[in-house]
């Protein structure tokens, strides 16, 4: 107590003189450098536990670097038919399943907001965004092209499946974040449920809605690249088919499209964004 | 018009908020209920309306009970009972005229209210609202570009629209200069007399709700210690209320702002306006 009060004396002392340091996060000496002496040591050992091939690398860094090249001389013409099918049933994939996904997110998001959705109503649709969100794109993409074979379908199923997910979780926080005074001033007036959602919780929750809306299409258009790989249709189909083929020039197009798009959509919704502040 | 008998509200964290307090209000009074911080006046207010759920008692709006209602007989009853809130709670992102307008909710169908589509009346209605808050040229305007002031006019024509026949408010000026706060506490006494409304008001300025009411009820740890008129109160009974306190300069001021005009000029002094 009285060490602290001394170190308290002595740093006010300093500070009249203009010296002044934030408190270090830990206050221990010891403990600080222990954490960081513990950090560097977990490091070291990560290295050598990690079973590094060095003459696979060196191999595979040729194969790697002959992809990059190909970005140098990517071949948009050969294949060009196929990539602008692909694409095509991409730009379909995504679509459809965002809006089929977010259309289904919003009843699921509004049910799993704490402060709006009764208990029994609540675990339910948390069990849902839980499901949705436990199994990775790749692992549903397989399970759909089980159910509904190779293409588009299975794609569009699995997109909105993982969409629904993403966006009910981060609609029903928002909810939960919104200014509780205007959501009883609007109970109080005797507005039936659906007139409250529609006149206290949408004004506040819209604009990040919107927001969300616009990154899930852009990652939607992402993982169709992805899940294409496992034969659920659209460019990832195209670009599969080319790796293996070693036809990296085309690969290369087909990322560029992909990048292209991806950039599109992001000043796109940097600009919507600001329109809907 | 209001009756409250018995009234208890006991929170799950065990807080006994409100402990058997009975209470009538007639239509056409203002009603002040003073008391300290967690006295339990919001608390009271808020079982009128159901925001709480009241545990044990009675609330009568025009001889019915309404503290056990549900589903459309509990909004049909909150349609009758307006409510002015400290925070002003408007939604910020609608217009000033949707706010409003949206005192009507329990009037009209779901879908009127989703186009904003609502009779011509009630937006007639509206209007001669903002008009007499002084706000008829702002029903565009989106409410989070309002004043404090201007938003809890917003506020009463809010509460005003429901064409209540009680009025609950929740310190309506705490967050308001002085000046504000009198012009806003005229405008509620003047609509409540001119609509002939039961009201109670929550308010921390014992000056003030002496100028403008015309009964003060105490609360002190969710039971009624004082219930009488404004004058009334004096520094013993506000030790009562409150507490020990030296209370000489609120009675004086109370006591000189009933030789009115003269408190106009010293608002206007501090206000730094010109006499
Ligand atoms: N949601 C709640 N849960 C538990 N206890 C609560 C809750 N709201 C209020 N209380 C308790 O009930 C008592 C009365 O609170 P209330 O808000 O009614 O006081 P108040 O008179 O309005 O105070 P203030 O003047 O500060 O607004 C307090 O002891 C408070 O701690
Ligand atoms: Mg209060």
């Amino acid at each position: 107590m009285t060490d602290n009060s001394l170190a308290g004396a002595q740093r006010i002392a300093a500070a009249q003189n203009g010296q002044w340091q934030p408190l270090p996060h830990i206050s221990s000496a010891a403990l600080r450098w222990g954490l960081n002496a513990a950090a560097l040591i977990y490091l070291v050992l990560v290295y050598f536990s990690v079973d590094i091939n060095w003459a696979r690398v060196a191999q595979g860094l040729d194969r790697g670097v002959a992809f990059m090249a190909s970005f140098f001389s990517p071949d948009f013409i050969t294949r060009g038919g196929e990539i602008a099918i692909g694409l095509r049933e991409s730009l379909t994939m995504t679509f459809v399943a965002t809006v089929l996904g977010i259309a289904l997110a919003i009843p699921v998001g509004l049910g799993a907001a704490r402060n709006i959705a009764p208990a029994p109503v609540y675990y339910f649709c948390r069990a849902i965004i839980a499901l949705s969100r436990t199994f990775q794109e790749i692992i549903i993409a397989i399970l759909f092209v089980a159910m509904f074979g190779f293409g588009p379908l299975a794609g569009v199923m699995t997109l909105a499946f993982a969409t629904i997910g993403f966006m009910a979780k981060l609609l029903a926080e928002d909810i939960e974040d919104a200014q509780r005074d205007p959501m009883e001033a609007v109970r109080a007036t005797g507005a039936s449920w659906l007139q409250w959602i529609n006149y206290a919780v949408q004004p506040q929750v819209m604009p990040r809605l919107i927001g969300l809306s616009l990154y899930r299409l852009d990652i939607n258009f992402r993982e169709s690249a992805i899940i294409g790989i496992v034969g659920a249709g659209g460019i990832g189909a195209t670009l599969n088919t080319s790796i293996n083929r070693y036809d990296y020039d085309t690969s290369a197009a087909v990322l560029l499209v992909i990048i292209g798009i991806v950039l599109c959509s992001e000043y796109l919704s940097g600009y919507v964004r600001k329109w809907t502040a | 018009m209001l009756k409250l008998t018995g009234l208890t509200k006991r929170y799950a964290t065990g807080d006994l908020a409100l402990n058997d307090i009975s209470l009538s209000v007639p239509a056409g009074q203002v009603l002040a209920l003073i008391g300290p911080s967690g006295a339990g006046k919001s608390t009271l207010i808020r079982c009128v309306n159901r925001l709480v759920e009241p545990t044990a008692g009675a609330v009568e709006l025009d001889g019915r009970d309404i503290s056990k209602v549900r589903g459309g007989a509990l909004r049909q009853a909150r349609r009758q009972i307006g409510m002015i809130f400290q925070n002003y709670a408007l939604v910020e992102r609608l217009s000033v005229m949707e706010n409003v307008l949206s005192g009507r909710l329990a009037y009209v169908g779901f879908w009127r209210s989703y186009f904003r589509k609502f009779p011509a009346n009630d937006v007639k209605q509206a209007y001669r609202l903002l008009a007499r808050v002084g706000l008829e040229s702002m029903l565009d305007k989106r409410s989070d570009a309002l004043s404090g002031g201007q938003k809890q006019r917003v506020g009463i024509a809010r509460a005003l629209m429901q064409n209540p026949k009680l009025l609950l408010v929740d310190e309506p000026t705490a967050s308001l200069d002085p000046k504000t706060s009198r012009q806003i506490m005229r405008l509620i006494c003047e609509l409540c007399q001119e609509q002939n409304l039961a009201t109670i008001i929550n308010i921390h300025d014992v000056a003030l709700a002496q100028q403008f009411v015309h009964r003060v009820v105490g609360l002190r740890a969710g039971e009624i210690v004082y219930d009488g008129s404004p004058d009334g109160l004096t520094p013993d009974i506000l030790t009562t209320i409150y507490g020990e306190e030296d209370w000489s300069l609120t009675h004086q001021d109370s006591g000189k702002q009933s030789d009115n005009d003269q408190n106009d000029d010293v608002e206007a002094a501090i206000m730094g306006g010109h006499p």
